[in-house]
Order: C-alpha cells, then sequence, then structure tokens
C-alpha cells in the first residue's frame, strides 16, 4: 500500500488513527474531575506534539541514520520561522506559502550550513553545527533586527502590505488560515462530562506530520536509507566500496534541515509569531532529548519522544503542592506531608529535574529509548511478534 | 594604545574563566578519554559553594537588644550571626566580607569529593560506549545538577561580593605613563586572573614534576602499556576527574564576585568551553589554556565601540566565527594531536 | 605492460622513508604477491594504491590512467576493490544488507539519491546479491546481523562484497591475519577457486607464506621500501637475497 510493505503500512494507519482521534485520545478524564489535568486534548498542546513530532522526525534521519550528532538544528526550525512570518507580512495570511517557504528557505540554509560542517566529523561536526546556530541565535537577537524583530520577535500587523490578501476589514486583525479557514477556529463538542475540541490548526498540522512521516518511511526503507546507515556503520568500508559518503551525508543533513524549517513554519502558521529563542541551543539540546527518548534510529520514536517531553512539559509543570495535597489527602497528616515533599521536587517547576533523570536512565539502561522499552514489555508478555517500526527488526542503538 | 590594553585586561578575567574550564574538561578527556558536558555545572556548582559558604556564615540567630528600642518603644529584635559569638562582633564581619575568597576551601573538598563520586557512580560506566552517548549522559546529568540547584536557590541572581578591600579599581593608565582614568581595572579581576594563572601553574607543576603527574601523563599518551607495567591508572584517573571538578569548581567560586551566580551559568560556559577545547585542540593542556585566553581577549575586542561600529554584532559571534574558520583550517585546532575524536 | 604499474614511487613521513623507489607491474589475471618483513613498506605501498596516501614521487597507473590524487571511492569506481587486514563490513546492517551495497555502487555510481524506492523492490540487486550470497555460501545467513558472524564469515562476506562489484583487480591486506587455521586455509580456497573462476587480478599482502606459496603466480619482496626480486614462487623460495632480508635483517626492521 502506498509503496510500503505491509507493517510499514500498518504503523502509519496505525499512527494516522491515533493523529485524527487525538482530541477524545487525549481528553480522556471528565471536565472538572481531579484527573481533568491529565488531559492534553487542548489545540495548543496538541500542535506542538506534532510539530515538535515533524521536528524529531527529521532529526532522526540525520542523527538515527548517519550517527551525526548535531548540536544546531534549532537554527533551521527558527529561519523556517522567520520565513514564514516574512510570508505573512508579505503576501498572505493563508499558511501555504508560508510552509513552503519556510522549508525552502530552511533547506538553503542547512544546506549552506552542512555543507561547511560535514567536513568534520565526531565532536568536531557537533561544534561546528553548535556554532553556526549560536551565531545565528545571536545575530537574530542583535544586527538582524530589521529581518528579526530582535528581542521583541515578530507578528503579522494590520499594516503590513499582504499583496495577495484583500484589505482587512476595519478593526479586523490578520489571522492565519488555509484559503479561509481560520487555523484558530474549534469546534468543540460535549458529550455528557466531557469536552473535545477539534481545532483546524492542529488538523492541518497533523496531515502535515503524516506526511512528513509517510515520507521518512520510505526515506528509511530506500537504498539512500540504507547508505545513511552504512555511513553510521562503517565509513570506510563505504568508501572503499565505491561510494562518496559525502553527498549522502549532506542530502540528509539538508532533509532534516528542511524537516525542521517545516516544523517552523508550522509553528508560525499555528500562533503567528516567533523570537530568536526559537533558535537558542537549548532548543537544539531539545529535540537531541526527544529523539533519544523515543528511541533513535527507529521510525515512530522520535514521535513518541517529542509527544512525551511535551506532555512532561505541559502537564506535569502545572502540578503544583496544592494538588499533591489533595491527592494525598487519604494519607494521615504527617504522611501526607512528608510524601508530597518527596515528590515535590519532581513537578510543576521542577519537571526538567524528571525530564534529566528520565533521559540519563534512558542513556544507561535503554538506549534504544521508549520504543526499546515498549519492545521488551511486549516480549515480557510473552508477545513473539516482531517490533514492526524498525529496519529488518532490530533496533539500532544509539551512537 | 590605552583602549587596546583595556581591551587585552578586559579579556583577561573571561578568557582566564575559559581557560579554567577548558583545562578541566581537556584533563577528563586526555585521562578518561569521556567527553564531559556535565563540566559547566561542576563550574556552577563551584559557584554555589561561594554562595553556600557566606549563606552559612550569616546564619543568625535572633536576640532581643534591650539597648534598642523601635519606633513602639518596644526592645528591639536583632539577627547576630553566629560567627559573632565565637569570633566576636569585629573579626566575625571580617569573617563575613572574606566569605568569597574563604570558599576556596570550602569548595576544595566538596569539588573533589563530587568529582569522584561522579566518576565512579557514572563516568566509569561510559569508556567503552560511543562519545555521543557520554555526550547525551553527562548532557542530562548536567540538567539534573542544575535543576537540583534551581530547587534549592531558586532562578534568581545571587549577588556575591568580593571583599571590601577588594571593591573599587586599579587606575593602570598612571602607573604606566598614560592619563589617569584611560586604563581603570577592577582589583577582583586582577585577582581573578592572577589565582587562574596559579590554578593553571599548579596543574601543569604537578603534571610536569610529581611522580603522579608523569604517570598520568604516560596514561594519557598510552593508557594499556602502563597498566601492563603494574601501575593501577584507574585510581589515579578518577583523582584526576575529582581534581578537574575542583579546578571548575574554583574557576566558579572566584567567578560569583564577576557575575552573580545562577542555576544556568554552566550551561552557558560549557558552550563557549567545548568551543575552546575544540579550538585549542581536543586532548591538549597547553592548547586549552590558549585558547581560553586568546578567545577571550578577542571576544573583548570584538566589544569595542570602533569595532561595533564596522562590524555590528561582532562581539556575539566572534567566538564562533574564530572556531569555524580553525576547525576548517586546522581540523586538529591550534595544538591538538593527530587522530583524537576523529572516528 | 600491465594492469597496475607502479613507477619510482616514494613516500616519506617525517624522517623514515617508507617507500624508496618502488617499480612493479602486476598483469593481468595472475596473482601477484608482495611480501616482505614487518617495516618493508607493504602497507604504506597498498595505501598508495588505493587512495588512502598520496606518494610524493613516482606513478601509479592502472589500466592506463593514473590513480594519484583520486580519492578511494573513485579508485574504487575505476575497479580497485580492497580487502582489509581486519574485515570491513557494516555491522549494523544484515548480510544481505552488506552485499546489496556494492551491487548498488557498481550499478549507481558513487551517488544516487533513490529516496523513495524500497530498496527490496529493486529486483535486479536483490537477485545479484541473492546470487552472490549463493556464490559465497551465506544464504543461510541472509538476514542476520552483520556483526555477529564469525571472523571467518565475516572475510568471506568481506571478499564476497568486493566481487560483486565485478573488480579487475582485488587487493588483499594479509586477509588470514589472526585467523586459525582453519579459517586460513577456508579463505585459500575461496581465493583459489575466485582465480579459476573469474577473470580478476589478485593482489596479495601477506606474512604467511604457506598462504602466499599456495596462491601467488609472481612475488614480489619488498625490504626496507624498495622491491628486492620479483620472481615466481620457485625461484623466490631459495632465493639469497630473500633469505638475508628475512632472516638477517627481521630483528632490525621489525
Amino acid at each position: 500500500m502506498l509503496g510500503l510493505e505491509a507493517k510499514d503500512f500498518r504503523l502509519l494507519i496505525l499512527v494516522a488513527i491515533l493523529t485524527m482521534a487525538a482530541p477524545f485520545l487525549l481528553n480522556p478524564f471528565p471536565e472538572g474531575s481531579g484527573l481533568a489535568q491529565f488531559n492534553a486534548g487542548y489545540p495548543d498542546l496538541m500542535q506542538r506534539f506534532v510539530i515538535f513530532g515533524i521536528f524529531a522526525i527529521g532529526f532522526n534521519i540525520l542523527f538515527g541514520l548517519t550517527g551525526y550528532l548535531s548540536f544546531g538544528h534549532a537554527a533551521f526550525l527558527g529561519v523556517g520561522s522567520y520565513a514564514a512570518i516574512w510570508m505573512m507580512k508579505l503576501l498572505t495570511m493563508n499558511v501555504i506559502p508560508a510552509i513552503i517557504v519556510s522549508v525552502i528557505v530552511a533547506g538553503i540554509f542547512s544546506l549552506a550550513v552542512g555543507w561547511i560542517s560535514l567536513r568534520r566529523s565526531g565532536i568536531y561536526f557537533s561544534i561546528l553545527t553548535l556554532a553556526f546556530a549560536q551565531m545565528s541565535y545571536s545575530l537574530a537577537y542583535s544586527v538582524l533586527t530589521p529581518i528579526t524583530g530582535g528581542e521583541t520577535g515578530l507578528q503579522p500587523k494590520v499594516n503590513d502590505p499582504r499583496i495577495l490578501d484583500g484589505a482587512l476589514t476595519e478593526g479586523g486583525t490578520p489571522k492565519a488560515n488555509l484559503f479561509g479557514l481560520e487555523m484558530g477556529s474549534s469546534i468543540e463538542w460535549g458529550v455528557g462530562n466531557w469536552l473535545f475540541t477539534f481545532n483546524a490548526g492542529y488538523y492541518v498540522a497533523a496531515i502535515v506530520m503524516l506526511a512528513a512521516f509517510y515520507l521518512s518511511i520510505r526515506i528509511f526503507r530506500s537504498p539512500f536509507g540504507m547508505m545513511l546507515r552504512a555511513v553510521k556503520s562503517n565509513q570506510q568500508r563505504l568508501n572503499y566500496t565505491g561510494l562518496n559518503a559525502k553527498p549522502y551525508t549532506l542530502a540528509a543533513f539538508v532533509i532534516s534541515g528542511m524537516y525542521a524549517g517545516l516544523a517552523g513554519g508550522l509553528m508560525v502558521a499555528m500562533d503567528t509569531q516567533v523570537g530568536a529563542e526559537r533558535m537558542f541551543w537549548t532548543a537544539s539540546g531539545e529535540v537531541v532529548l526527544m529523539s533519544i527518548l523515543g528511541g533513535v534510529g527507529t521510525l515512530i520514536g522520535p514521535v513518541l519522544g517529542a509527544g512525551a517531553i511535551k506532555y512532561m512539559e505541559n502537564i506535569l509543570s502545572k502540578i503544583n503542592s496544592d494538588i499533591l495535597h489533595t491527592w494525598f489527602a487519604f494519607l494521615p497528616d504527617g504522611l501526607e506531608d512528608f510524601v508530597v515533599t518527596l515528590i515535590y521536587p519532581f513537578i510543576g517547576k521542577g519537571w526538567h529535574l524528571t525530564l534529566g533523570l528520565i533521559f540519563m536512565a534512558v542513556v544507561i539502561f535503554l538506549p534504544g529509548g521508549l520504543v526499546e522499552g515498549g519492545q521488551r514489555i511486549a516480549r515480557l508478555f510473552g508477545r513473539k511478534k516482531k517490533s514492526t517500526d524498525t529496519p529488518d527488526g532490530k533496533t539500532t542503538p544509539a551512537e | 594604545m590605552e583602549a587596546i590594553i583595556l581591551q587585552v585586561l578586559n579579556g583577561l578575567d573571561k578568557g582566564s574563566a575559559y581557560a579554567l574550564i577548558a583545562l578541566g574538561l581537556t584533563l577528563i578527556f586526555g585521562t578518561l578519554g569521556v567527553v564531559n558536558f556535565a563540566h559547566g555545572a561542576l563550574f556552577m556548582i563551584g559557584a554555589f559553594c561561594a554562595v553556600t559558604l557566606s549563606r552559612i556564615l550569616t546564619l543568625s540567630h535572633t536576640i532581643v537588644d534591650e539597648t534598642q528600642k523601635d519606633f513602639l518603644g518596644n526592645p528591639l529584635k536583632v539577627e547576630v550571626p553566629y560567627v559573632y559569638d565565637w569570633f566576636g562582633q569585629a573579626t566575625g564581619d571580617v569573617i563575613i566580607d572574606w566569605a568569597v575568597p574563604l570558599s576556596i576551601l570550602f569548595a576544595i573538598p566538596v569539588m573533589v569529593a563530587i568529582g569522584v563520586l561522579m566518576e565512579r557512580g557514572l563516568i566509569k560506566h561510559f569508556y567503552k560506549r560511543p562519545h555521543a552517548d557520554q555526550i547525551l549522559v553527562t548532557f542530562g546529568l548536567a540538567i539534573v545538577l542544575q535543576e537540583i540547584i534551581k530547587y534549592y536557590y531558586g532562578a534568581n541572581p545571587i549577588p556575591t561580593p568580593a571583599p571590601s578591600a577588594f571593591v573599587g579599581s586599579f587606575d593602570f593608565g598612571t602607573m604606566l605613563g598614560f592619563e589617569a582614568n584611560q586604563i581603570i581595572y577592577p582589583y577582583w579581576r586582577i585577582i581573578y586572573f592572577a589565582f587562574a594563572a596559579i590554578i593553571i601553574g599548579a596543574v601543569f607543576a604537578f603534571l610536569q614534576f610529581t611522580t603522579f603527574g608523569m604517570v598520568v601523563r604516560a596514561g594519557m599518551a598510552d593508557r594499556e602499556t602502563v597498566q601492563l607495567l603494574g601501575i593501577n591508572i584507574d585510581k589515579r584517573f578518577t583523582l584526576m576527574f575529582g581534581i578537574a571538578a575542583a579546578v571548575a569548581g574554583l574557576a566558579g567560586v572566584m567567578y560569583t564576585p564577576i557575575n552573580s551566580p545562577n542555576y544556568h551559568m554552566g550551561m552557558d560556559f560549557l558552550v563557549l568551553s567545548f568551543v575552546v577545547v575544540v579550538v585549542g585542540g581536543m586532548g591538549s593542556l597547553p592548547g586549552a589554556v590558549l585558547a581560553g585566553f586568546v578567545l577571550g581577549i578577542l571576544e573583548s575586542f570584538a566589544s569595542m565601540r570602533e569595532v561595533l561600529a564596522i562590524l555590528p554584532g561582532l562581539n556575539q559571534i566572534i567566538i564562533y566565527l574564530v572556531a569555524i574558520i580553525i576547525l576548517l583550517t586546522r581540523p586538529r585546532g591550534l595544538m591538538g594531536r593527530k587522530g583524537v575524536m576523529e572516528d | 605492460m600491465g594492469i597496475l604499474e607502479v613507477k619510482n614511487v616514494g613516500k616519506r613521513f617525517g624522517g623514515l622513508q617508507a617507500l624508496g623507489d618502488v617499480n612493479l607491474s602486476v598483469t593481468e589475471n595472475t596473482v601477484h604477491a608482495i611480501i616482505g618483513p614487518n617495516g618493508a613498506g607493504k602497507s604504506t605501498l597498498l595505501n598508495c594504491l588505493v587512495g588512502k596516501l598520496i606518494p610524493d614521487t613516482g606513478s601509479v597507473m592502472f589500466d592506463g590512467q593514473s590513480v594519484l590524487g583520486r580519492k578511494p571511492y573513485e579508485i574504487n569506481q575505476m575497479g580497485i576493490s580492497r580487502v582489509f587486514q581486519t574485515p570491513e563490513i557494516f555491522g549494523d546492517l544484515s548480510v544481505m544488507e552488506n552485499m546489496m551495497i556494492p551491487c548498488f555502487a557498481k550499478r549507481d555510481g558513487s551517488f544516487r539519491p533513490n529516496a523513495f524506492m524500497d530498496m527490496f523492490k529493486d529486483r535486479e540487486i536483490v537477485e545479484r546479491a541473492e546470487q552472490m550470497l549463493e556464490e559465497m555460501n551465506m544464504a543461510d545467513a541472509r538476514n542476520d546481523n552483520a556483526a555477529t558472524m564469525s571472523r571467518g564469515n565475516k572475510r568471506r562476506l568481506e571478499i564476497g562484497m568486493c566481487l560483486a562489484q565485478e573488480p579487475r583487480l582485488l587487493l588483499l591486506d594479509e586477509p588470514t591475519a589472526g585467523m586459525a587455521r582453519a579459517d586460513t586455509n577456508n579463505t585459500i580456497d575461496l581465493l583459489k577457486q575466485i582465480k579459476e573462476e573469474r577473470d580478476i587480478t589478485i593482489s596479495i599482502i601477506e606474512h604467511d607464506m604457506h598462504v602466499v606459496f599456495s596462491l601467488a603466480e609472481r612475488i614480489t619482496v619488498l625490504a626496507q621500501g624498495t622491491p628486492l626480486v620479483e620472481d615466481t614462487p620457485d625461484n623466490i623460495k631459495g632465493h639469497p637475497k630473500v633469505r638475508e632480508a628475512y632472516l638477517g635483517e627481521t630483528q632490525d626492521a621489525a
């Protein structure tokens, strides 16, 4: 189906169903119940799931397949975002040109950065990408303020030219749309105590994500993808087998840069704003965390990792000590306080601590990430079914 | 001329910090072959050692002072630091004032212990794993360490002043025969530079002139042979990790009066320090020190008004720019050895 | 005129003259062994042939074209394949994938970004790789992870991968180094079989005299960076200069 092996096609369909039904699946708890805060089915967060999913899928094509660890991919995301916002300022609030241009611009930029950085490998490559990204960030913050808006960033303004759009109605604000369908518009559906929100922007982003995911499956299964894995496995043998590793890795770098640009463009399509902090190196670090956490070199891993981190960032961080106290109210007072004190550092503002610990645990004990964890659990329950999403039924561990 | 001297001086203190962190990073990489992304966190913990000690020294108990009245006429409650009780008020004040230098004594055992603990508890399991894994696990550790500090000390910078004797500036200009107030330089920065020079000298002397250092250097060059000679190199390498942690920590302690410590200062310095190490040449100790000072001074020159007028924003990117140029023209950095980290 | 013509090649590393003035001619469809004591410059010479090193002086011609200044992958595409001392294979990939990569390289050249095709649907490549696995007696191991194989089998796979490219010249760098006797004999048999079945020139660097005299038709003896003699195996066996190089000077040269 669609040129995919049966098991890959099943995986794609599964992901498609999950993303389409996400507004239900992520809102399992009724409104007003104590567990409602674990609901992640609101548009803002769901959009972030799929957008960072795209970012991580792209990053995984570079890091997962070739083993080249880039610490500067946020720069491509940022450049994509700036390109998109300028399309919205100059051309139209329709998201299509914004997204297309963001991919192209990020592609060109990553071609330049990759062409230089890929002259070196190992940690030198990591440092070069980091240096380029930090330079982009610093320039966006300072000298390039006329293009980037500096510290304040950029938003579409009422009086921007937007040559393809008609004049705004009096008092109207520019809103991102897809041929008139506003990204911010949602349909709400109440069933009993449950409230489900179907957001136009989310579905646009989700469909783009599915396309990006499909593309990455094709790349993984192609001769090109195999060459990339060969680059990671043994570059020496590759060179002495008559294959030039450089254009292969550069192509992978540019593809992953374009994925990052796509994610950046979609971000702008959703919230119509951009700031330089999007390019800071910690943002590059975040996508590394996502890929590792989910399972580097696997198809679905990066998406899982992106989801897990964004969920923690948005849900875990909202739990405060009051909520903890209500949870453990059944315990005797002294014990309740003790338990709350014990847990408190790991939640709320301390969610980064939990993230760091989980990340370390994954690197130490579970180099294949959540995907490997899932496989181990599946094996534990005696299911002999082979993994559905790794090349040839074997994980390619992080390197 | 005045401006040039001033910029060189300005570059020295930042350069000192880069050089000290890069020195520790290189020690760890050279001895253990580990790329330690948690090294910036060690610098940060060092800085918080100073914060902690100054808090300990100002720990107070409340007494009711009958001699003073508040505006309602009640006896005033006064906070009295314990050090007053022990040493008397005058000495106590001096001790509190000198909290930062005193922290050096406090930080050395703490940092060595943290370093040894890190090596035995975590890093040693990663000797045989790929460099990318080492980067990732230490990156995770760095996040954990800085979050722990954030939990206990909050997210805001904590001002930690230098002893009052060192507040103020020194007029270099008059000494060199220029007009007054042309080249003024804060006392503490002079001290920081001198301190860094002493530490760097001590580390080199230690490696050069002691038997221990000799074994470590031999181990850096060829670990297996040294082990074949029946020398327990592992124990020494563990201690080297502790020393490297202490160097980073001391750099942090002394840096607190220059910039108030906050929980993410380690990460800020780490990124730059890695660039410094790579520019200097992975695995080269003199390269790390040289690159630290060179980049610190270049950064300070790039922030001159005259330079910024021609090339705006240069100060923000100069280090990265230099790193890119060096890596492309001299793949092994300024003084790097052949074959390090190239696979 | 041989298929490989090495003329006046010299290479110096700092103060060490690794190769003095090497002249070598390898005739097409023969097995030509290069032997010599440790430090004689055998590996340096080999690296000059495949593009890993560039000689300071002299020329290396393969089939009438110079190989100097070309990258290893370009030289490989000219028809020179190299087998390494320790088997170099793609350890993270399956045996089948290992075999498919040289097939792609042979057909598609050094770079072709065909990212949308399922590699296992490329009948031509799959059939060719399967055929090569059959010939190497490795069809059963098709889906195994290459890293898990025995050293002898890794060597077999590596030779198979080189043959899949149908090279005109196969260079082997101590192909039996560190192997058990049984594996060594298997490798000798494999190479004999290759020699009989194919039009291929084989150049072999070897320490093990058993391997050399089982296979070689011509032997060049290298000592201290210069060729001492070149002759047939029978003549080499009793040659006084060779004895001297091996027995008299080994201690110094090692």
